[in-house]
């Protein structure tokens, strides 16, 4: 497997790396900098276990080539703690309880995260259903998670 | 139980730096059943939470609670620790009387101190705790006291939404190898060829290559380059399947094959009792199905081994560490002392999935390659492929009521293969057996063949036994072991098919009494509780959204642990697909120990129960299952979460029971008795998919 440079800017930093051929972002980010929150549910971007920001957007990150996010800003959930709405939404979640295993979290705290910060995302909760619908839990936790997500979009709303 | 060979306090608690450490021998899965036993050390010993910890929970070292399933931690760990607590209490107090020259009478404890009531002087209750006597028993009747505490977070909570929180994926040592299995088709498959240049291109790239029979694995350094080899070997390797899986309609095969069956009688199989047969044209006769089942967890199973001078040590997400490390000890013939398992935490696990054979893949690796930390890590495909999947069944009711209504007579058989696939030591080297690696490699581990499970409410039989008042009652429990896949042990067990069946028929019957189908329930009920649920159910009740249709169902786990009472608001679309709207669920689990707890446990059941009843069934062929992934193995997603609310009925002095389980049953038969009511089809093989809607309705016409 070929390996080449790349650079990624990610939660505010640029790192030169060198990856192997394919290596998709899930793994760069885990394994060549040490940012482990991000999970691997499938591999195959079914689940939104490895859900992380790409220019704003909650983006799904376990099988598309790392080199196709050169020159675009990725903000993984550890980074979140120091984002005001970051830190807003994984406030929610606690008081929701709103995780049981907790592997698909980090991937639901990005993708609501960027649902708080896109100002004329729909609010109402069967557009943020619909919204979630790329992410599984298979805890059952559905329902706190949406609760934790309609008291912050709430919020933000207001 | 859980006492039993651990009856000492210090068996159960431990001061160290100035904390209180509790162990246990079972293990978070998600459950919060260490913030449970959390709470239960701060309420008998008035201590803050913040200055617990639980102990990891490791072999040699933790209590040996069996298996973290059944519902059954907070009866058995739980149960011990307050017994403990309590018992650390009065003794810590009789002490610090002798200490400070006092009356017991006037010491106070609150807050983790002692105090005299008389001058002021006050102890520390954790510096008392550590001079307790070592061999200080567990004293069954020592009083609980139960003092109230606040909420507090699940432990791990913040962690986990800061992305700090680390599952055995996450794990890092120095030198440490990823690992990957080459995944033959079927278990049992051999290996006929590898290609050579293919292995010796990937050994020139830096990767080893272990084999052990038809067992194949790679390891290397860099987690993607392994992925990428796995992937690459699976493609140079030819196997030999045999006749491969047997395939058609497994409800077909569970008659053609042979049977084993016992009579149930108060929840247990009688060998020596004649089996009932299913009385001659009974006036409601109705089979109900249930499919083979994938636990499907969102992590594929991981594990990371270390085999160094001869000593093997296991990080592990299995629900039985004990059970595992002797069944992983006799498959390498290795003394027990040996081998040490210690718990780390997965993702949910909800059964007996991939985490037991992971574990001895990453121990068959770490044995070929010693000194060296190995994390071995299945694909979502090796997941799906591979893990014990929940057993396929199915249900038939036969019964006759009298010209009111009422049930006189109710004969009931539950059939399908075993629930009971975990490596756990038996005859034949049944621990050994039940790892899906020794049927690969050359060893002389026998074949597995199961034994019915004969204890009371297991496997099969779980809820067989209906909770309704029936002057005539007979039931059967049929083994058909050989089914084309390898089941085990999923959340519930039997008591999803057995509860689905009974609470359909108990509908139908309703229906054809022209009673509504709760005032039905209530009039062949004599439990108190259980009519307080019920009661409790029908007052809690929100107007019906329009075009929408209504379900409840009723059920009592194992007849003996949480009641629960569903009714679920849905509506069908004319694609055939259920929207769920609002699901309202009333349990009686007794003394609540850890409220937000129950409540999610609660709520996570129904939401896997909608997930089976609507999505969930295995795919396979003669070379393999066929669902290897999320789209191939449809579960239920946010687009169709339901509003749910949960209410919680406290008797008092009604001991804790288990509710990890209560709820998914009787939601998947509200499931279905709502798609009655709002299409007119009575659907009775899950799962009530949408082409499984539409084909019925044309069916009917």
């Amino acid at each position: 497997m070929d390996r080449s440079g790349l650079t990624l800017t990610v939660n505010g930093k640029t790192h030169e790396l060198e990856a192997d051929g394919d290596m998709p972002l899930a793994y760069v980010l885990r394994d060549l900098l040490g940012l482990k929150g991000t999970k691997i549910g499938c591999g195959l971007e079914q689940c939104g276990a490895c859900t992380v920001l790409v220019d704003g957007a909650a983006t799904q990150s376990c099988a598309s080539p790392a080199a196709l996010f050169e020159g675009r800003k990725i903000v993984t959930v550890e980074a979140l703690s120091d984002d005001p709405t970051g830190r807003r939404v994984q406030d929610a979640f606690v008081a929701a309880g709103a995780a049981q295993c907790g592997y698909c979290t980090a991937g639901l705290v990005v993708a609501v995260t960027a649902l708080a910060q896109t100002p004329d995302a729909p609010r109402d909760r069967d557009a943020l259903k619909t919204a979630l619908a790329p992410h599984l839990c298979r805890c059952g936790t559905h329902p706190r998670i949406l609760a934790a997500a309609e008291a912050v979009l709430g919020q933000e709303g207001t | 139980m859980s006492l039993r060979g651990t009856s000492l306090v210090r068996d159960w608690l431990r001061v160290r730096d100035g904390r209180l450490v509790l162990r246990t021998g079972k293990v978070d899965l998600g459950q919060r059943i260490s913030t449970a036993i959390v709470r239960i050390a701060a309420q008998e010993l008035s201590l803050s939470p913040d200055r617990i910890d639980v102990a990891p929970v490791r072999t040699g070292d933790s209590p040996d609670e069996g298996i973290t399933s059944g519902s059954n931690s907070i009866e058995q760990t739980g149960y011990a620790q307050r017994r403990a607590c309590a018992t650390a209490r009065d003794a810590a107090l009789t002490l610090a009387a002798r200490q400070m020259d006092v009356e017991g009478d006037d010491l106070e404890l609150a807050d983790g101190l002692i105090s005299h009531r008389g001058s002021n002087r006050t102890l520390d209750l954790l510096d008392l705790l550590a001079e307790l006597p070592a061999d200080l028993a567990v004293d069954p009747e020592a009083p609980t006291r139960q003092a109230s505490i606040p909420d507090c977070p699940p432990r791990g909570l913040r962690e986990m939404v800061e992305g700090r929180f680390t599952y055995v994926h996450d794990l890092d040592r120095p030198g440490m190898l990823h690992a990957r299995i080459v995944r033959a088709p079927l278990l049992r498959a051999k290996l006929i060829a590898l290609d050579p240049t293919t292995e010796a291109r990937l050994t020139d790239a830096g990767l080893t290559v272990v084999r052990d029979g038809s067992f194949v694995a790679v390891a290397g350094a860099r987690e993607w380059k392994v992925i990428r080899a796995a992937e690459t070997l699976q493609r140079a390797c030819e196997w030999d399947i045999g006749t491969g899986l047997e395939t058609g309609d497994v409800f077909e095969m569970m008659h053609s094959h042979d049977a084993q069956r016992f009579a149930i009688s108060r929840g247990k199989p009688d060998p020596d009792a004649a089996v009932p047969s299913c009385p001659d044209a009974p006036g409601y006769e109705a089979t109900y199905k249930r499919p083979y089942t994938l636990h499907a967890a969102l992590a594929p199973s991981a594990a990371m081994a270390t085999f160094r001078s001869g000593r093997l040590e296991i990080l592990t997400h299995s629900q039985g560490i004990y059970f595992l490390r002797d069944s992983i000890a006799d498959s390498l013939g290795m003394a027990l002392e040996d081998v040490t398992l210690e718990h780390v935490p997965g993702s949910g696990c909800y059964g007996h999935n991939g985490a037991d054979d992971a574990a001895f893949d990453a121990a068959l690796v770490a044995r070929a390659l010693p000194d060296t930390p190995i994390l071995l890590k299945y694909s979502r495909a090796d997941e799906h492929a591979r893990e014990p999947v929940g057993t396929a069944m199915q249900v038939r009711v036969a019964a006759d009521t009298g010209g009111d209504g009422t049930i006189e007579r109710w004969w009931m058989e539950a059939r399908g293969d075993t629930h009971r696939g975990r490596p756990r030591p038996g005859p034949n080297r049944a621990g050994a057996a039940r790892l899906a690696s020794n049927t690969m490699r050359e060893t002389d581990v026998p074949r597995f063949v199961p034994e019915p499970n004969m204890n009371r409410h297991a496997g099969l039989h779980r809820n067989l036994d209906p909770v309704y008042r029936l002057p005539e009652t007979a039931l059967v429990k049929a083994l058909v072991p050989d089914l084309p896949l390898r089941p085990s042990a999923l959340r519930c067990l039997g008591a999803v098919a057995n509860v689905l069946a009974i609470e359909s028929t108990m509908d139908d019957l309703a229906s054809a009494a022209g009673i509504a189908p709760l005032d039905y329930r209530r009039q062949h009920l004599d439990d108190p509780r259980a009519l307080a649920v019920l009661d409790r159910l029908e007052a809690a009740l929100p107007p019906l959204p329009e075009n929408a249709s209504r379900g409840i169902a009723y059920a009592q786990y194992k007849n003996v642990m949480t009641r629960v009472a569903v009714a679920v608001d849905l509506s069908v679309d004319d694609r055939g697909a259920s929207n769920l709207e609002q699901i309202t669920l009333v349990a009686d689990a007794g003394r609540v120990v850890d409220p937000e707890g129950l409540r999610a446990q609660l709520e996570g059941g129904v939401m896997q129960g909608a997930s089976w009843a609507l999505f969930e069934a295995v795919t396979w062929g003669p070379e393999g299952r066929e669902c290897l992934d999320w789209d191939s193995y449809p579960v239920l997603r946010f687009d169709n979460v339901p509003q749910v609310d949960i209410h919680l009925l406290e008797p008092p002095d009604a001991p804790s029971v288990g509710a990890g389980e209560a709820s998914p049953g009787p939601t998947v038969a509200a499931i279905a008795n709502a798609l009655h009511e709002a299409t007119g089809l009575r659907l009775r093989q899950m799962p009530f998919d949408a082409d499984t809607i539409i084909k019925a309705a044309l069916e009917s016409g």
